[in-house]
């Protein structure tokens, strides 16, 4: 990886934050707008002892990154809107056989087909709940290209840490955007592998999760026998239909995310220092326009500032309420039609606060105009 | 000399196994096993990887490295594990639905890529672990559950299918067929690239039962009158319509498998 | 020359295939030499040739928080697409540079055309009258300091392909010198 500055793509900078937090195998379906992805994967994987390997379709594409992860690896895909609708069955598998990868979701323009090359934040909502069942899982979201490799770096090691996959749900914007970057020297981010089993082979039960609440994961290959089922299964991977081990299992599912919740749950704010009376709530890129809308606000009086959700899921509820509470009006600017964060933000500050959506929804970036016109 | 049992890879106290009687899973399992035993098969070396239907329930018996999948996608999570680790011994367990209906993409593809892997499919005609509906493979004009007239469609020969799709071996069995279908399955895993056994198997319960041959024994004596060894085989004197097919080893090829040109590719990458 | 600011925001546009999105790549990484931050955005068709196309280049000593051209410093046009779009902020005082091989002439305060693709004609490859632009366009407004194009240039080209393009750019810087 090249050390000086550099003018490079999110896109890039998501494929070389991957290969930074060691991820060794990606499997991919082409679509834009994350196909750069794949590409700088197909060219750099080979030489680093890695895999790229392009799967007929994106079913199969988060398919073998799971078989991959299960053997050991570090892995991962990108995808885009339709791909991303195409992955979530196998995604559920990920997340009931906690199985650890990332999957990159550059959003774009919908329903369907849409407008394929502009951007969108409209599948927030899918990223948390497009899979059927009961389920969690986590989603961070980047608003630079600075941010495209270290949430990614992150992504891999919260994926690693909990084992479960992470949703880079990234957009359009900071994907195709270039930035100036240089990329951290190893060993500047830290870098988190998966908890191997340490017991007597015989011993080792996948889903028996320890006092944190994840259990340790082997590979296939190792001197650790080991099952993962996308049926409900017991502590020992085999399948077990008993009510009180299903109850057992979903709820662990959602325990080990919950309890380490302030582990996972990154925000940043901007222009709080001194209290705000407008709260800008943003996420992705349209961070940036929500900054400069602060700005603009404050130099025609008004006191505003930004909370940047840098995690969407878990939803960042608590640092909303704090920053919330305190502002008279509370503003969500997000390109999808339905302000699918302003109904969280909704939820974490109740039924009485002045909360104003901004939504774009036609695949025209949000702009600062936007913004302040419902700040002022 | 010891004959192979393959009970090492079963896991203690699952016997009797749940498939109905005078279905074939059963018959094949122990073939499968047999043939690793007489492979050497390591646990820890082994994967086998399930998709979802009856015989997709055969990890439950087994001791070996397990990934019970979804339904249709059990090559996809496979072709993973292999790419990533080509030590790994990976099996493929599908049937009829899994393989070439609702995830025949996957099966072409899989071929076509030539990943080492081996996949077995019991082959029932139907889908028996919901109630037998129609599948892929389901002859034109047979009884379902959901085709109460007649099949309006044609079947899927899976085995022409992975030699148009590039396998490196394919191979027909049946679960009549103990001792050859041990052979296919072990000629198969010991193939590098694609390899395929596909294993017709009676579904009494369901196919059976709507299509006249009621008693399980009606099926298996079907099955031993239509299959032919492929060395005998005549299509004049066996005709497709009649019902004949030929079991036995139906392809054998040797193209690289996807590991060995991948490596190639990595030796291209480092040059550059 | 004009004094160097700390902050420049470029609009080029033009259709797709005519290398501005290159471009304004190679004016980023200029700016990034003189220790610029710098975001470079595009908006294109669905097409990858053809329809309209433009590339945003901001180059600032600070941060740069909104990501897009809000007040362009600098625009180049190459189509009459293009030129429609943005031909009123010559009036507002901005620069507008343009290619008098591509579109009619202009007359009124603002407007620089020159014949960009000519002259490269006359270079030797079509390819380089985006460089003979960015030359005249540094030369005139102090978007970078040639030597800092005259670095891109080298690090990206060898051999004739970087001689081409340095001569481009002296050939654009040149047209002002008068």
């Amino acid at each position: 990886m090249q050390r000086e500055a550099r003018l490079i793509q999110g896109n890039q900078a998501i494929a070389e934050g991957a290969i930074y937090a060691g991820a060794r195998f990606y499997a991919g379906y082409p679509i834009t707008p994350s196909s750069e992805i794949a590409e700088e994967c197909s060219r750099i994987m080979p030489g680093v002892g890695g895999m790229y390997i392009q799967m007929e379709d994106e079913i199969a594409s988060i398919a073998a990154v799971v078989g991959a992860s299960l053997a050991g690896a570090k892995a991962f895909t990108a995808t885009s809107g339709p791909g991303f609708s195409l992955m979530q069955e196998n995604l559920g598998l990920a997340v009931m056989g906690e199985v650890p990868c990332v999957v990159i979701n550059v959003q774009r323009s919908g329903p369907s087909t849409g407008l394929a090359t502009k951007p969108a934040q409209s599948d927030v909502m899918q990223v948390r709940w497009g899979r059927h069942g009961d389920q969690s899982i986590i989603a961070l979201s980047p608003s630079s290209v600075k941010e495209c490799f270290t949430l990614t770096v992150q992504a891999f090691n919260l994926a690693e840490r909990f084992r479960v996959p992470v949703i880079l749900a990234a957009d359009e914007i900071v994907a195709h955007m270039r930035e100036s970057f240089t990329a951290p020297a190893p060993g500047e981010l830290e870098v988190v592998d998966r908890k191997k089993p340490a017991c007597p082979p015989g011993q080792y039960k996948p889903f028996e999760a320890g006092e944190d609440g994840v259990a340790p994961l082997a590979a296939y290959g190792s001197r650790y026998v080991f099952h993962v089922s996308s049926s409900m299964h017991g502590p020992d991977g085999y399948s077990n239909n008993s009510p009180a081990n299903a109850a057992w299992r979903v709820a662990q599912l959602h325990r080990k995310i919950e309890t380490h919740r302030d582990e996972i749950v990154m925000t940043r704010s901007y222009y709080t220092g001194d209290g705000c009376d407008v709260l800008l709530v943003a996420f992705g890129a349209v961070t940036r326009a929500a900054r400069a809308a602060a700005l603009e606000a404050r130099k025609r009086g008004v006191k505003a500032g930004v909370l940047q959700l840098i995690t969407l899921w878990p939803f960042p509820d608590l640092e909303v309420a704090v920053l919330g509470e305190n502002a008279r009006t509370v503003v969500v600017p997000e390109m999808n039609y339905a302000g699918q964060v302003a109904g969280e933000v909704r939820k974490a500050l109740g039924p009485g606060k002045d909360i104003r959506r901004v939504n774009k929804f036609n695949g025209q970036i949000i702009t600062p105009k936007d913004i302040l016109e419902a700040v002022m | 000399m010891s004959h192979a049992t393959g009970v090492k890879y079963l896991k203690d106290g699952v016997l009797p196994h749940m498939w109905c009687p005078g279905c074939g899973a059963g018959t094949v399992l122990g073939a499968m096993l047999r043939a690793f035993e007489e492979l050497d098969f390591k646990n820890e070396e082994t994967v086998v990887v399930t998709g979802i239907g009856c015989w997709g329930k055969a990890d439950d018996y087994l001791v070996t490295n397990a990934l019970h999948t979804t339904h249709g996608r059990a090559l996809a999570f496979a072709t993973g594990i292999k790419a990533f680790n080509p030590r790994l011994n990976v099996v493929v367990l599908m049937g009829d639905g899994d393989s070439v209906t609702i995830g025949g993409n996957h099966f072409i593809h899989a071929a076509r890529r030539n990943i080492d892997l081996t996949a077995i499919v019991v082959n029932n005609m139907n889908y028996g672990m919901t109630g037998g509906q129609v599948s892929g493979t389901t002859p034109a004009g047979k009884i379902t559950s959901t085709t109460v007239y007649g099949n309006p469609e044609r079947e899927f020969d899976i085995c022409a299918l992975a030699d148009a799709a590039g396998a490196n071996y394919v191979a027909r069995g049946t679960a009549c067929h103990g001792w050859e279908l041990q052979n296919s399955i072990k000629e198969a895993l010991t193939k590098k690239g694609f390899s395929l056994v596909e294993a017709i198997s009676p579904c009494p319960t369901h196919f059976g039962r709507n299509n006249n041959l009621k008693p399980a024994l009606e099926m298996i004596r079907w099955l031993k009158e239509k299959a032919v060894p492929v060395e005998q085989y005549d299509p004049l004197a066996h005709p497709k319509e009649e019902g004949y097919f030929p079991f036995g080893r139906l392809v054998d090829r040797n193209a690289p498998d996807f590991n060995t040109r991948y490596e190639e590719i990595r030796a291209r990458a480092a040059r550059s | 020359m004009t004094e160097k600011k700390d902050r420049y925001e470029v609009i080029m546009a033009g259709s797709g295939g005519q290398g501005l999105i290159v471009s304004g790549i190679m004016l980023g990484e200029a700016a990034m030499l003189e220790g610029k931050n710098v975001v470079q955005t595009q908006s294109y068709g669905i097409a990858s040739r053809g329809g309209f196309s433009a590339a945003e280049v901001i180059m600032d000593r600070d941060e740069i928080i909104f990501q897009q051209v809000e007040k362009p410093d600098v625009v180049l046009v190459l189509t009459e697409e293009a030129m429609e779009k943005y031909q009123d902020l010559a009036g507002s005082g901005i620069p507008v540079f343009y290619d008098t091989t591509l579109l009619k002439p202009r007359t009124g305060e603002n407007f620089y055309g020159y014949p960009f693709t000519e002259l490269a004609e006359k270079l030797g490859h079509v390819g380089t009258a985006n460089m003979i632009a960015l030359g005249v366009m540094s030369a005139v407004t102090g978007l970078v300091e040639l030597e800092s194009l005259a670095r891109v240039i080298n690090k990206r080209f060898s051999g004739k392909t970087a001689e081409m393009n340095l001569k481009a750019l002296h050939t654009g810087a040149g047209l002002i010198a008068g």
